[in-house]
């Protein structure tokens, strides 16, 4: 394990993580480590994992072996959930009722409150989220009469209202239009800058190029990269296009191959 | 307004109110969760209730309430362990419930499924005074579950996954909704009958939605429509000779589709009116094909 690195503790911490969906093996062996302040990108083709890696995290799906820890607590035992930012894949938010932005985004404060009361500071923290994402003035909308991107801001809204420490994003570009591309990778932008870890599943890294500290590679469930971000290709290859990555420890990581299943 | 001098009339009418209130307040959650149909479910179980507490000599409503609240537990337990055969499993549930009452009812001594029909279809003018007594303790109990934990209950079953990693006792909370369902189930059993109450469930809050944008809104139009189809329903059965549970659910869906006609035109105000608001609208998804058939052109 990378344990020269004392200074900044892990937040998230998976070791030997195995997982099967059904008989088949998904997870086979995945060790992960996220330290705080470090924005993590975990990459891999369709079916590699990384969203059932994720999941793993957050207690989703269970698994078969191995260790998970957040913020250093066995997964199982973790009940401070309000430190937990989740933002799903788009496709599991959709409920049979109408709802507004604002309601939506409050049922994410629900951790921060006792008994679900809101308090002028909880309905404050609404109102910050939908600022942040550039959404405040869709409040009263139904979400239903939002377009792909606004209503992945919604969910990012959902998911900062409890002022998290870690951002857990499942694909959160998947399917938004520019406009709330560049949004969002502003909004995430000015998290990271404020301390915020992130660990978020991309299938490319696109406009979040700039703030991926780390990218972890999977390919049929085990890492096949932990490093800097693969070599850019495309836009992003061309002159011009250098990324200075503050806190990336350079060259300290270890290339981990795949363990054989 | 001489109904109102007669008791078995005000206490109909005492039912039918709460009953107007609790369907559509637990329906709105089943409906936001898309298991519309579950209130039928609890329905057909809550017969076998219905049948042991005449086989057995014990109240009847006390009985359905005690096998429905099992039925909805079990129904939830199925939900979470059935994975692909759940439904079969359900299936099984609901026509072995009703399987088991009629069964029960007719064991019973001097029971025939005459009997049945008033639980199936609502009897509002037999309702007791002890009727009245549990109707009202159990519609206490649905109002404060589905009010006292309105954010949470919304959270759940708006998106399971998230509200579990809120760190919200979704199980229990999932468990709690059912056990909802199962009692409002039997205080709208002597009302319209456990055939149709899904129907005061389900209807109220689908017409509500044509008007409304938000869950709030929904609640309030959804429990408005509610009480004023089952207070005229009642009302409609007590002047012309209509079995009320029918009137009751005609009315609903009557309500529904008024609603409809109206909303179409104000739907279309309203998205005006949006466009309106926001002017851009949504550049940003026209912008790609746009600047891309720019480029295209001076390409060529």
């Amino acid at each position: 394990m990378d344990d020269m690195d004392v200074t900044s503790e892990a937040v998230i911490s998976m070791r030997g993580v195995r997982a099967e969906l059904g008989a088949r093996p998904v997870l086979r062996g995945i060790d992960l480590t996220v330290r705080r302040g470090e924005v993590v990108a975990l990459l891999g083709a369709n079916g590699s994992g990384k969203s059932t890696a994720i999941r793993g995290v957050i207690g989703q799906v269970p698994i078969s072996d191995g260790e998970i820890e957040l913020f250093g607590i066995p997964r199982g035992r973790f009940r401070d959930w309000s430190r937990v930012g989740y933002v799903p894949q788009r496709t599991t938010a959709a409920g049979g009722v109408p709802a507004t932005v604002t309601e939506i985004v409050s049922s994410g404060r629900l951790s921060r409150t006792r008994f679900g009361v809101f308090r002028r500071a909880d309905h404050a923290a609404v109102r910050r989220a939908l600022e942040l994402v550039g959404m405040a003035d869709r409040a009263k909308d139904s979400v239903n009469a939002l377009s792909g991107g606004q209503h992945q801001r919604v969910l990012i809204a959902r998911a900062l209202v409890a002022e998290p420490e870690l951002l857990i994003m499942d694909e959160p570009m998947a399917g938004v239009d520019l406009a709330s591309q560049e949004i969002l990778a502003r909004t995430l932008r000015e998290q990271v800058a404020s301390g915020t870890t992130v660990l978020l599943v991309l299938h490319e890294l696109g406009p979040l190029e700039p703030l991926i500290d780390r990218a972890v590679v999977l390919r049929d469930g085990c890492v096949l990269h932990d490093g800097p971000p693969p070599h850019a290709v495309g836009q992003h290859a061309l002159p011009g296009h250098d990324h200075v990555h503050p806190h990336a420890p350079a060259g300290t990581e270890s290339i981990r191959t795949g363990l054989l299943s | 307004m001489d109904f109102l001098n007669y008791a078995f009339m005000q206490r109909a009418l005492l039912a039918a109110v709460l009953v107007g209130v609790t369907a559509p307040a637990v329906g709105i959650y089943l409906v936001q969760r898309r298991q519309a149909l579950m209130g039928d479910g609890i329905g057909h179980v809550a017969m076998t209730g219905v049948g042991l507490g005449f086989l057995l000599s014990w109240s009847p409503v006390w009985m359905a309430t005690a096998v429905s609240v099992l039925g909805s537990v079990l129904m939830e337990l199925i939900r979470w362990y059935g994975r692909t055969r759940g439904d079969i499993a359900l299936a099984m549930l609901f026509y072995g419930g009703m399987a088991g009452g009629v069964m029960f009812i007719n064991l019973a001594p001097g029971g025939s499924n005459a009997n049945l029909t008033s639980y199936l279809f609502g009897s509002l003018s037999t309702v007791s005074q002890s009727d009245v007594t549990a109707i009202c303790l159990l519609a206490a109990f649905v109002v404060l579950v589905t009010l006292g934990l309105r954010r949470q209950l919304f959270a759940v079953s708006q998106d399971e996954e998230f509200a579990r990693v809120t760190g919200l006792p979704v199980r229990a909370l999932n468990l709690l909704t059912a056990v909802t369902a199962a009692v409002t189930v039997t205080v709208a059993m002597r009302v319209v009958g456990l055939l149709l109450v899904s129907a005061l469930m389900v209807v109220p809050v689908a017409a509500a939605q044509q008007l409304s944008r938000s869950f709030a809104a929904t609640f309030a139009i959804a429990v408005a429509i509610g009480v004023t189809v089952t207070i005229s329903g009642t009302i409609t059965s007590y002047y012309q000779d209509v079995p009320p549970g029918a009137t009751i659910v005609l009315l609903t869906i009557a309500a529904f589709l008024a609603l409809t006609a109206l909303a179409t035109p104000l739907a279309r105000r309203r998205a005006r009116a949006a466009a309106a608001a926001h002017p851009a609208g949504d550049p940003a998804e026209c912008a790609v094909p746009a600047t891309r058939g720019a480029g295209d052109a001076a390409a060529v």
